[in-house]
């Protein structure tokens, strides 16, 4: 199908991008790798008057070592993360992750700011940075904010975002502890039915669809830092959660499996 | 309308569409490369797939206005000029790995830039690596022969000289 006509103009900076923004009003929608937003629009689940192209900002593709962290530009592709030198050697788990998403096409488009926009808690990466207790800049009519990736994610599709806002870069504590990536699903290249991403040894534990958001799984990570094996903190995985329902999977299954891959995903992330 | 500027096959392209334009309908309706297959309306099945700057992207998931000032190489563009296949394409022809062969222009070009990225694929690579591809008819069994094959001829072309296989 082909998506409902809009305007399209073509952000030459972030600045001229948020300045587009305010000017399309609650109709204008940025444009990354387009592989969330454009699948939508030719569903006609989205239909936005104005599109404001981003993809060309190669400014804001970047890796790179910062003050025992490491930086990611919005724009930074999938495929790129997957590749990253930097990240294969100060943050492995988030490369691990990249390479996880969709199939290599799809990695070759769409990127990290456009993952973390849209915000779909069956989404690879926003665990992943979640897990690592990242932050992300986000650059407004006003200048730059900080906002932790505990705080971002606020329900289905939805972030701390403001509508005139564009997310400008992503930063990630270094990070070589344990880590593992588990994803489950039945067809190659499908999103998670769930997933677990365990940072630094379990300090830091998230969930992939098992909620509105990415989540923290607190509860495991709680009992590991009162030193409680892998398989009994896993046993906690579930707890207190609501997951969704649906073809893949029910409430019930989906907590057997959160809390049989957190087991995996600690093990292999060297928790005894 | 949005006038795009493109090198499709090496060959310098202008064309006046409208932003909605998917990159696939740009190159099938208005520069004739029907080459290049609609095989779904999810982006899930690879057939659509073309090179934009060198790697797979799935055509159907791109607008045109997005593709301005780069350069696709589609399945039209892959064999030489009088004709002698590629590589991939001399290999899918010698491993039988297409039957009804709408899946194989898509799966060509994925095949092209997998073997680009990875250079020690295996059996395993090769599955995950064409994972957005679906093929109705082979059972895949014979594709993944000929990317395997495909991918050892440029493993052998890209050796240091002097060096043996
Ligand atoms: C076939 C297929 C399979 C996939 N499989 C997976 C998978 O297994 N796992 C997975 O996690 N994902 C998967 N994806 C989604 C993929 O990862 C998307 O690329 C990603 O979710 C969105 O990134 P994008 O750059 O393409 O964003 P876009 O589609 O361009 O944008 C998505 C949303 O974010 C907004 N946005 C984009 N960039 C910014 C920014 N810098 N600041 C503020 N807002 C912004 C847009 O306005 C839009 O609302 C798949 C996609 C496809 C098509
Ligand atoms: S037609 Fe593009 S992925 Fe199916
Ligand atoms: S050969 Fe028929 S779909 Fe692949």
């Amino acid at each position: 199908m082909i998506p409902a006509a809009f305007d399209y103009e073509v952000a030459d900076s972030a600045a001229h991008a948020v300045e587009l923004l305010s000017r399309g009003g609650d109709e204008a929608k940025l444009l990354a790798g387009g592989h969330s937003l454009i699948p939508m629009m030719r569903y006609r689940l989205a239909t936005p008057s104005v599109l404001v192209d981003v993809g060309r900002l190669d400014d804001l593709r970047y890796i790179e070592r910062r003050n025992g962290a490491v930086a990611v530009g919005a724009l930074t592709r999938h495929s790129e993360l997957e590749h990253s030198g930097v990240l294969a050697e100060h943050c492995p788990l988030l490369a691990a992750v990249a390479a996880e998403v969709g199939d290599p096409a799809v990695r070759h488009r769409g990127t990290l700011g456009g993952t973390l926009a849209h915000a779909d808690p069956a989404s690879d990466l926003p665990a992943a940075v979640l897990a690592l207790g990242g932050t992300l800049v986000a650059r407004g009519p006003g200048g730059d904010r900080e906002i932790a990736a505990a705080d971002f994610f606020t329900g289905w599709f939805e972030s701390a975002l403001a509508p005139d806002e564009m997310l400008v870069e992503v930063r990630v504590p270094a990070s070589t502890g344990g880590w593992n990536y588990q994803k489950f699903n039945r067809r190659a290249q499908d999103w998670a039915i769930v997933g677990v991403a365990v940072a630094d040894g379990g300090s830091g534990v998230a969930l992939v669809n098992m909620g509105s958001t990415p989540i923290r799984a607190a509860a495991v990570e709680q009992a590991l830092a009162d030193g409680a094996t892998a398989a009994d903190a896993a046993a906690l995985a579930a707890e207190g959660l609501d997951p969704p329902a649906d073809l893949n999977a029910d409430a019930d299954f989906r907590r057997h499996l959160a809390r049989v891959l957190t087991r995996r995903a600690l093990t292999a992330a060297g928790v005894p | 309308m949005s006038l795009v500027t493109l090198t499709v096959n090496g060959e310098g392209r202008s064309l006046d569409v409208e932003p909605r334009t998917l990159l696939v309908h740009a190159l099938r309706d208005h520069l004739g490369l029907t080459g290049t297959n609609i095989g779904c309306d999810s982006s899930s099945c690879g057939a659509c797939t073309v090179l934009v700057d060198g790697l797979s992207a799935k055509s159907c998931t791109m607008l045109a206005v997005q593709a301005d000032g780069a350069e696709i190489t589609t399945i039209e563009g892959v064999a030489e000029p009088d004709g002698t296949l590629n590589s991939v394409q001399q290999a899918f022809h010698e491993c039988h790995a297409l039957q009804c062969g709408y899946c194989t222009p898509g799966m060509v070009m994925a095949a092209m830039s997998l073997i680009d990225e990875y250079p020690d694929l295996d059996e395993a690579g090769v599955r995950s690596g064409l994972e957005g591809n679906l093929c109705r008819c082979t059972g895949y069994q014979n594709i993944v022969d000929a990317v395997l094959q495909a991918a050892a001829t440029a493993a052998t072309a890209n050796a240091p000289a002097g060096s043996t296989p």
